[in-house]
């Protein structure tokens, strides 16, 4: 099972709930930190890394002696990601989305596409955890590439890993938060009870539905705020599945990067009582 | 005219909250959320909607089913994994695009054979122009799943410094996204200061260190401030000390104070609800950001 862990607001614990998930998990797990932007997992997994390999996007290069500046290419890119101004061609690569279209169209066949490194993905172990994980280069603008990246390193082959699949996605709900929980067989949403928390909790919802993938909720610092994120869970009939308390002594041992199993092991069989109710989820979901 | 723009890497650190009681503590700045897929500036500004705008974020692709001969070539050139077959067996081949992974890029409306596919423009969203208590405020609403988020953030950024021109407002105070990518480029590209809240754990440090060395790359000066810097002093000076020999000023420290989520949920900002610890702190945060503003 491909379990995702996200949330429309930052900061409400996604990390926490995805290494503590993996770590109950136990063997035949894999943990994915797809939050490329800022990736934290590895903090708290403290992870033997065995393998960094780069990501590379293409990007098009072109060859001077074979343009004769018609523009085309430059027509045709929408991200105005190759400029032609009657002159041969400007190439930005932050802008480019790899779509190749410069490259086919281009009747000269004067572009030919190279690849450019954005970031890495990093395969590691700890115990009998698989982790992986990307990282965007600082400077770079688009991460769903690097996601899919650490997607595509998980589902390699066959692994003794895949029984189940934690992915900690990144916040939001725009095409990196899309990219990570896109192919998963169910998600938690980790949200806090405050108006923020149910806001972004509500477009989070909204955009796991269009996908279609069974969700439930976690509440972190479930006795911080007021009830309307229970409330709204409720009228939408979405499951909770699991409610953190807040506590001093879990908040100062996230601080020093120490997991939510070592702060606090009673969580251990909350956990894995979410993982069997989502992977229930995910098999009702696939009955025709 | 000045803009300050509120970042921090990891989320959930306070941006929006510290950025909420910077617009009551400035009175008449522009305020501008730039956190498009996650807003939530207005809860705490509750800003009254005088013009809404519609955000256009280019197009998607559509397969004309009637006119699709069932080739597969646009399956086969596209790179977004966009386009499935969705009928197998013996029946006519059926290709439909997933318009959340459709990134609009056109290669296969170019290369369908038989032009059964059609570029249609797609609503990215919504920004407004609003008016709240303590002033002007632009704000926006990405579409599920949305695109280009880079892009509307450089429209509400764009609109709200041509408000302060207009108006004579000598500042725009900006909350930003979480993370390093596109959106936060667009928040950061070009703004006079940068500050960078975040918090005294190892995820905040690792975070804060790679959204400063992001921002330093604009040349905009950087700040940051430690939020409930109480949870771990030792940590919260390393973070600091580390933030100066990365160039940044350190501006202030926020303790920790459940008053902050009274606040939230009053729908008011932290200096407005209380004149508790974390108010006072960030009374004194905004005092020296401003002396350097001027």
């Amino acid at each position: 099972m491909i379990l995702a862990v996200a949330s429309g607001k930052g900061g409400t614990g996604k990390t926490t709930v995805a290494v503590g998930l993996a770590l109950s998990a136990r063997g035949g797990a894999s943990l994915l930190d797809c939050d490329v932007e800022e990736p934290n997992c590895h903090i708290f997994v403290k992870p033997e890394i065995l393998r960094r390999e780069p990501v590379m996007v293409p990007i098009p290069k072109v060859d001077k002696d074979a343009c004769n500046s018609c523009g085309q290419c430059s027509e045709f890119c929408r991200f105005h990601a190759i400029v032609a101004l009657k002159t041969e061609p400007l190439v930005f690569p932050e802008l480019c989305h790899g779509c190749g279209g410069c490259a086919w169209i281009c009747p000269r066949g004067a572009i030919r596409e190279i690849r450019r490194e954005i970031g890495a993905v990093e395969v590691g172990m700890n115990g009998g955890l698989r982790f992986i994980q990307g990282i965007m280069n600082v400077g770079q603008a688009m991460s769903p590439p690097v996601i899919r990246a650490v997607k595509a390193a998980a589902l390699e082959g066959n692994s003794e890993h895949d029984r189940v699949m934690i992915v900690d996605c990144p916040p939001g709900t725009a095409c990196p938060m899309v990219a990570a929980v896109r192919g998963s067989d169910a998600v938690v949403l980790v949200t806090e009870p405050t108006p923020f928390g149910l806001h972004d909790l509500r477009l989070a919802a909204e955009t796991v539905r269009k996908l279609g993938i069974p969700f439930g909720v976690a509440i972190n610092r479930s006795d911080c705020g007021d009830g309307r994120v229970e409330d709204y869970c409720g009228a939408e009939k979405i499951p909770i599945l699991l409610r953190i308390p807040e506590r001093r002594d879990m908040a100062e041992g996230y601080s020093r990067g120490e997991s939510i199993l070592s702060a606090a092991p009673e969580y251990r069989e909350p956990l894995l009582r979410l993982l069997e109710e989502t992977s229930r989820m995910a098999v009702e979901n696939k009955k025709p | 005219m000045k803009e300050l723009v509120v970042i921090s890497g990891k989320g959930g650190t306070g941006k929006t909250s510290i950025t909420a009681s910077f617009a009551a503590l400035a009175r008449d700045a522009v305020v501008a959320d730039c956190d498009v897929d996650a807003a939530d500036l207005h809860l705490l500004l509750s800003p009254e909607i005088r013009e809404r705008r519609e955000f256009k974020c280019g197009v998607e692709a559509v397969i004309r089913a009637a006119d699709c001969t069932s080739c597969g070539k646009c399956e086969k050139f596209c790179r977004f994994d966009a386009i499935r077959k969705t009928v197998e067996g013996e029946e006519k081949a059926l290709f439909v695009v997933d318009a959340l992974s459709c990134e609009g890029c056109g290669v296969c409306a170019r290369f369908c054979p038989a032009g059964a596919i059609d570029l249609v423009e797609r609503s990215g969203g919504e920004w407004f122009i609003s008016e709240c208590r303590f002033g002007p405020m632009i704000h926006a609403q990405l579409g599920i799943g949305g695109e280009n988020s880079g892009k509307l953030v450089s429209i509400v950024r764009d609109a709200a410094r041509e408000l302060a021109v207009k108006s004579g407002r000598r500042l725009v105070i900006v909350d930003g996204p979480p993370g390093i990518g596109c959106p936060v480029i667009a928040s950061v590209a070009g703004a006079d200061v940068v500050l960078a809240a975040t918090e005294p754990t190892l995820s905040g440090e690792h975070d804060v260190e790679r959204a400063l060395s992001l921002a330093r790359r604009f040349g905009a000066i950087l700040m940051v401030c430690v939020n409930k810097w109480d949870l771990n002093p030792e940590l919260t000076g390393r973070i600091e000390h580390a933030a100066r020999a990365a160039g940044a000023e350190v501006v202030g420290r926020i303790g920790y104070d459940r008053t902050v989520t009274e606040a939230q949920i009053a729908g008011k900002c932290v200096v407005e609800h209380s004149d508790g610890p974390a108010a006072r702190d960030i009374r004194t945060l905004w005092e020296n950001v401003l002396r350097r503003l001027d």
